[in-house]
């Protein structure tokens, strides 16, 4: 299990924070079993590991939220407790969430100060403070008006400002908790340009991510982690293979185990006709047969999302209509979509998709909650038998179904929406980025299930950033660009440049560019 | 009771012994009861079946009203309005008794439905009108209160015997606190049996991913307010009943031992989180606070402050607890 060729990765330089052996408990449950991982100043060490694995666990110990129950935390080489994050803090550990922790009503200049504003004769400083904020923002080159609102800046620039905050108050090692999750391809790019100048100042840092890609382009070592347990530290250039074997302990033979298995009557099961929302999409006609994925490709912003949602019926739409087996569907009508077998797994999962406060068993019953009560009475035994059913098929991990759905790992979260369409005999899923954040090995068990409702004589709409997703599964793809289908491909046909070609057609270059620096859908 | 709502919380994926899991989710219970002891201990007074039964009527209409204002609060949303509903309840019922010269127990049913009406008024300005909770139901309570005022011109309305009844004696037992166990029954089980219960806590979790499973959404805002304002007209009928009479300052300021009794209760403001057995012992709670205190002539100021401190202490704790969770 343990191959660590740790001696070989180590510079010279000892470690800004040292977890030793560190293990923790929830409850009965251990999380982390042993787990030792270092940070070097000028280095960037991932963390890899399924969903699940302890990740979010470890960084949380570095930034003093959790405390381990066995183990040391060494800072310097020395012993140290960090009984909060004040403590982790003031030993220059910063954290950069994936839920930044920004106030968007107000001003970047308030935001990198926030906590400490500078005075003068007892009131704000705001030359000061706008001093200080425009020199965090040197530090990683960054140059945006420090009196704009943070809320009206992208993701992408809020996750700047954020580091910015963490190096002015003098942080020397950053964690980075997914940073890349909801950025584009050219924001990713200017991220790792703040990382490597970051690197070069010396800055230890440790990176989470589930795009493999990335690894061997920012990280120096990495170490994996399975189940709590350490599996292996490994150099950043490794293989994505090696990496994945390591991850989840097996090989993964097919990324994209995409099978045509249905053999029933080719019938249309969706049909999208004329489909035009005020401003946002124009004109989209398309429809899906039975035993069919089409996929729907395109930048974000292209109008994928508003598709999705208007055909399940979560946002109104101007003119055009939408079949399901022949019977056209009310619009803005989310009840008259699922009785008509519509399911919508939403981009969102966390904010559209489930109730994470309630059990895995209510989040499962919501849309056959009223199908199947008797009288206005739930049907709770049956409901339970259900939700018990489909848990076990889908190999949901969780304690038991009483069990939150917040505390589950973000594919069996997933897994937990797919369900209750799967309880609701759903025939027409339209599924909205449904392996983002979710780990290697629980976007196989997607894409098996994706196989499984298909060969059942189902039909898949899906929308994913991720191209090699889409050319893996689909068996048609449609690309938007700007709003409207710009055109169709054959699995065959459908390469990585045919796609982004198509993307980009009917997009101006102006629109492009603002779209893919400041647009998330 | 507390057997029936426990299904309604969500258990926490947490070891230890079931009694163990028990305490630490029925904090409320735990309070009550170390309070009753020392109360026993502190006086004679207390543990006798006069005083006892004493507590159970102070604790109806604030246990009903708050029973009420718990679908609210699960489905996230608050209601200030339901002391002046319990009023206007009240003197609706007494004015078509009196001044209407109806049957008493259409003025009965008359009552509630003022209450119920008043509710759904609320409700629609949220689901519809898009207010949020807190403004459409202040501005119910200054309407209920002022519709009170003009339909009894300032002065108090006997009321109906059947509405009296509620306020009487039942052999030994004294009807409010068999309109109080009745109402708690049925109270938890809309919330734990029945389709729309379900529906509130998940509004109450998560709006959005109600909606998108398919969710009433609006329905059921529209629901747990005009259920609150029933509630709010029956703990209204209740406290005429008892004194004969519908008074026009009936209620003032109830609502706010009322959202007290939720909150202590273990419900969260943020919605999801709530049980009507819970509920009934943050009324408790406070209704032994104010009888112990009474008994121990502890000044009726110095109560009021006793009380802010219990609800800060119970909030506080629940929530240390909640932290400490991993997620």
């Amino acid at each position: 299990m343990i191959d660590s060729t740790m001696n070989g990765i180590a510079g010279t330089d000892n470690p800004i924070l040292t977890l030793d052996n560190v293990t923790k408990s929830f409850g009965p449950v251990a999380v982390i079993k042993g787990v030792t991982v270092n940070v070097y100043p000028g280095k960037v060490q991932v963390l890899l590991g399924e969903n699940g694995a302890g990740k979010s666990t470890l960084i949380k110990m570095m930034a003093g939220v959790y405390q381990p129950d066995g183990g040391r935390i060494l800072v310097d080489g020395k012993e140290a407790r960090l009984p909060d994050t004040n403590a982790s803090e003031a030993l220059g550990i910063a954290t950069i969430h994936q839920e930044l922790n920004l106030v968007g009503s107000m001003t970047v200049a308030e935001n990198i100060c926030m906590g400490r504003f500078p005075r003068r004769f007892g009131l704000v400083d705001r030359r000061k403070m706008r001093e200080v904020a425009k020199k965090a923002l040197g530090m990683i080159g960054l140059d945006i008006d420090v009196d704009h609102k943070v809320g009206e800046l992208g993701i992408a620039r809020q996750q700047l400002v954020e580091i910015a905050k963490a190096l002015s108050l003098n942080a020397r090692m950053l964690i980075l908790d997914e940073p890349t999750a909801a950025l584009t391809k050219r924001e990713i790019s200017a991220l790792f340009s703040v990382v490597q100048d970051l690197r070069e100042r010396g800055v230890g840092m440790v990176f989470i991510s589930h795009h493999l890609d990335e690894i061997a382009a920012i990280g120096d070592s990495v170490s994996v982690l399975r189940d709590g347990e350490f599996v292996a530290e490994v150099p950043a250039d490794t293989h994505e293979d090696e990496l994945v074997r390591l991850m989840v302990g097996r090989s993964i033979e097919q990324q994209f185990p995409r099978r045509r298995e249905y053999d029933g009557p080719a019938d249309t099961l969706l049909e999208v006709e004329g489909l035009s929302t005020k401003g946002m999409i124009n004109n989209v006609s398309f429809s899906v047969k039975a035993g069919e994925i089409v996929g729907l490709a395109g930048l974000v912003g292209a109008g994928r999302t508003e598709v999705i949602r208007a055909i399940a019926g979560v946002d109104p739409y101007a003119s055009g209509s939408v079949r399901v087996r022949g019977r056209q569907l009310p619009k803005s009508s989310v009840g008259a979509a699922i009785r008509a077998g519509v399911g919508h797994v939403p981009e969102d999962r966390k904010a559209h998709g489930l109730v994470l406060g309630a059990p895995v068993n209510e989040n499962i019953g919501y849309a056959t909650l009223s199908t199947t009560a008797k009288t206005g009475l739930v049907d709770r035994t049956g409901q339970r038998k259900r939700a018990e059913d489909v848990a076990d098929k889908l190999r949901i991990r969780m304690h038991n179904l009483d069990q939150v759905v917040g505390s589950l790992s973000g594919g069996n979260q997933q897994k937990t929406v797919f369900a209750r369409w799967i309880v609701a005999n759903s025939s027409v899923l339209l599924l909205d980025e449904p392996t983002r954040g979710v780990d290697v090995g629980a976007k196989v068990e997607i894409y098996e299930l994706m196989n499984a409702i298909t060969a059942a004589g189902g039909a898949v709409v899906m929308v994913s950033s991720e191209l090699p997703e889409v050319l893996g599964m689909s068996d048609r793809v449609l690309v938007m660009s700007g709003g409207h289908i710009s055109g169709e491909l054959s699995a065959d046909n459908a390469t990585q440049d045919a796609v982004m070609t198509l993307a980009v057609r009917d997009v101006q270059r102006d629109l492009e560019d603002k779209l893919m620096e400041d647009g998330h859908e | 009771m507390n057997k029936v709502a426990t299904a309604a919380a969500p258990k926490k994926a947490r070891g230890g012994s079931q009694i163990g899991r028990f305490l630490a989710d029925n904090g409320a219970l735990v309070g009550l009861f170390v309070l009753g002891l020392a109360l026993f201990i502190a006086t004679p007074d207390f543990l006798t079946g006069p005083n006892l039964l004493n507590i159970g009527i102070q604790a109806s209409v604030i246990a009903v009203l708050a029973f009420g204002l718990t679908f609210v609060i699960v489905a996230a949303g608050i209601d200030l309005s339901v002391g002046s509903v319990a009023a206007l309840s009240a003197m609706g019922s007494a004015w078509i008794f009196s001044q209407g010269s109806m049957p008493g127990w259409i003025a009965l049913i008359g009552g509630l439905a003022i209450g119920a009406l008043s509710g759904a008024v609320s409700g629609f300005a949220v689901a519809y009108g898009r207010l949020p909770s807190f403004i459409a139901t202040l501005a119910m309570l200054s309407i209920a209160r002022g519709l009170t005022l003009v339909i009894s011109e300032g002065r108090p309305i006997g009321t109906a015997p059947e509405v009296s009844f509620l306020g009487g004696d039942l052999g030994v037992i004294p009807m409010p606190i068999i309109v109080l166990v009745v109402a708690g029954l049925v109270a938890a089980f809309i919330l734990n049996f029945t389709v729309m219960g379900r529906y509130m806590y998940a509004v109450g979790g998560n709006k959005e991913a109600a909606r998108l499973s398919g969710v009433p959404v609006r329905k059921v805002l529209v629901t747990v307010f005009a259920l609150s304002g029933l509630f709010a007209g029956l703990a209204g009928l209740l406290l005429s009943g008892r004194l004969d009479s519908a008074q026009p300052q009936a209620a003032v300021g109830y609502e706010l031992d009322a959202i007290a009794a939720v909150v202590i209760g273990g419900a969260s403001l943020a919605g999801g989180i709530g049980r009507i057995s819970g509920t009934l012992v943050g009324a408790l709670v406070l209704v032994v606070i104010r009888n112990g205190l009474n008994l121990l002539n502890v000044s009726s100021f110095w109560q009021q402050v006793v009380i802010g401190l219990v609800i800060a202490v119970a909030v506080g704790i629940d929530s240390l607890r909640r932290k400490n969770q991993p997620h």
